[in-house]
């Protein structure tokens, strides 16, 4: 039934001569919740950007399955410092989402613009769209990125700590709008997250970096691994 | 004061730096929207000091055309530079600056130590209003006609490219190339300003007109825009001051343009205070 998107087979990445991830293997099949975690430079950003081929990993592979092309997938990366304060409208930045099913055409067509508002409809941004997009709040700024991220791709969704910086209420209805789009949509979920518990609660697979070992499977396995009781214990 | 500026444009040499001066402006504004945003404007600050150094080198070796020593001098410290920039982004500040004040004391000693060249050194560094030549005048209207149409036709992707640059390469935009031609193009427009500009002072027409329009334009289209526009009538009232006045021409074009933008903080200022009420 649920096809293998991604299956990465024992990768390694490394920054020089700084081994950053060692004999990783994983696999996310359409419609999966997977979770990253792990701590401070255990290399969830570098892993995510060598899924995205923005970095190759120096050993191993990462195969992705025909069916992915590269307009089924979208990004919402860290937000850099130099983002919060550029001056776009929240329409532009949804729709340069679209550029990557435009090839060398320069300019968008009808479609793309449709899709465009679509998508700020359904993340509840419509009155936001010809604001800038330096004068909303964090949480409506990662909601643009969000829209931005399913104008560029709606079969997976890969997310570099969606929730950084959002209150607890945000990050709540952030985690909802996530699972709606996971379960309603059958969108795949690549999600890297600080958020144990919460990690734990909405994804189904849980992929816990650590250099020395790390974890993939599922979420109940998970929670009963040694890793998974470490974590769950010390939240009690 | 009419018939100042219009006998003004009685001079051959007043026509062309109008004509060089308003192109190199309009690139210079344009390009530098991307710079500014993407925290790149130290590179045209670095690439006016190279340029310097170049010029004033191949000037003491008695090259016959100096400019066609310093294209592509610059132009490969464009990409010396960007390299730096995308780096390391703290370590670099520091290595540009290294860069640019190494050329510049190279290209101040060797013009010193080779006889006669002190009235150039000034037109270099400080710039001069007769500088523009018929060639210079030609040189800019094909590279504004480049720059251009490289931003009609690659709006969206300049856009995407200068918002965020991994989105931008996750989704497939090939965002070094696009970095690669924007410090090209910054470079040629550089040393074509510097002459009359000076290289002191020529990265102020990258900067300023950029955050001018940054503070009261609220969409990207529209500061592209304001940016080309501010920066081409602050250029005009400069050369007019300049020709007017006798007051060094990039100095002048330097200060209308810092008025302005002091200008825009007082109206941005009082508009709070009069939304506040
Ligand atoms: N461009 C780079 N050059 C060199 N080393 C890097 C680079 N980017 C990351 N690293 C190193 O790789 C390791 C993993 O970094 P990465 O950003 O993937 O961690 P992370 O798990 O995303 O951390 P965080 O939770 O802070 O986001 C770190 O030790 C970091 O120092
Ligand atoms: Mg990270």
């Amino acid at each position: 039934m649920s096809t293998e998107l991604i299956k990465c087979e024992n990768v390694s990445f490394s920054y020089d001569s700084l081994s950053v991830i060692r004999d990783l293997s994983f696999s996310v099949s359409s419609g999966d919740y997977l979770c990253i975690v792990g701590e401070n430079g255990s290399g969830k950003s570098t892993l995510t950007k060598g899924i995205l081929g923005l970095k190759s990993p120096t050993k191993g592979k990462i195969v992705k399955s025909p069916e992915l092309r590269s307009d089924d997938v979208g990004y919402l990366p860290q937000q850099t410092p130099a983002q919060k304060d550029f001056p776009a409208s929240v329409f532009e930045v949804v729709i340069s989402g679209r550029l990557n099913s435009r090839g060398l055409r320069p300019f968008y067509s009808k479609k793309d613009k449709m899709m465009a508002h679509d998508n700020i409809r359904r993340l509840g941004i419509e009155n936001l769209m010809y604001r800038s997009y330096r004068d909303l709040s964090g949480g409506q700024q990662q909601r643009v990125l969000l829209a931005r991220a399913l104008c560029a791709g709606k079969k997976l969704l890969i997310l570099d700590e969606p929730v950084t910086g959002l209150d607890p209420i945000v990050t709540e209805e952030m985690y909802r709008l996530i699972l709606e789009l996971n379960r309603k949509e059958g969108i795949s979920i690549i999600m890297v997250s600080h958020d144990i518990t919460s990690a734990a609660k909405y994804a189904d697979h849980i992929l816990h970096l650590n250099f020395e070992k790390s974890f993939f499977g599922t979420t109940e396995d998970y929670i009963k691994s040694p890793m998974g009781r470490y974590f769950f214990s010390e939240e009690k | 004061m009419i018939e100042q500026i219009t006998e003004m444009f009685q001079h051959s040499f007043m026509i062309r730096a109008m004509i060089g001066g308003t192109l190199v402006s309009l690139c210079a504004a344009l390009l530098g929207v991307s710079l500014v945003l993407k925290r790149y404007s130290m590179i045209g600050d670095g690439l006016s000091h190279v340029g310097f150094g170049a010029l004033a080198v191949s000037t003491a070796m008695g090259a016959s055309a100096p400019l066609e020593v310093a294209v592509p001098v610059v132009v490969i410290a464009a990409f010396l530079l960007l390299r730096i920039s995308e780096n390391s982004k703290i370590k670099g500040d520091a290595a540009i600056a290294l860069i640019s004040t190494s050329a510049l004391a190279i290209g101040i000693t060797v013009a010193q130590m080779s006889s006669g060249l002190n009235t150039d050194i000034n037109s270099y560094l400080f710039g001069s209003i007769i500088a523009m030549s018929q060639r210079d005048v030609i040189f800019c209207s094909v590279l504004s006609v480049v720059i251009l149409v490289l931003f009609v036709f690659f709006y969206n992707k300049i856009f995407a490219v200068t918002f965020d640059e991994n989105f931008a390469k996750a989704t497939g935009t090939k965002a070094g190339i696009f970095n690669m031609v924007i410090a090209i193009l910054s470079a040629l427009t550089v040393v074509v300003g510097m002459k009359m500009m000076g290289s002191m002072l020529i990265s102020s027409l990258i900067i300023f007109p950029a955050i001018i329009s940054m503070r009261i334009c609220k969409r990207f289209k529209t500061v592209m825009i304001t940016s080309a526009v501010v920066s081409i009538i602050c250029f005009f009232v400069g050369l007019v001051i300049s020709y007017l006045y006798g007051s060094p021409t990039g100095a002048s074009i330097v200060i209308v343009n810092l008025c302005t933008l002091i200008l825009f903080i007082i109206i941005e200022r009082i508009k709070k205070v009069i939304i506040r009420k």
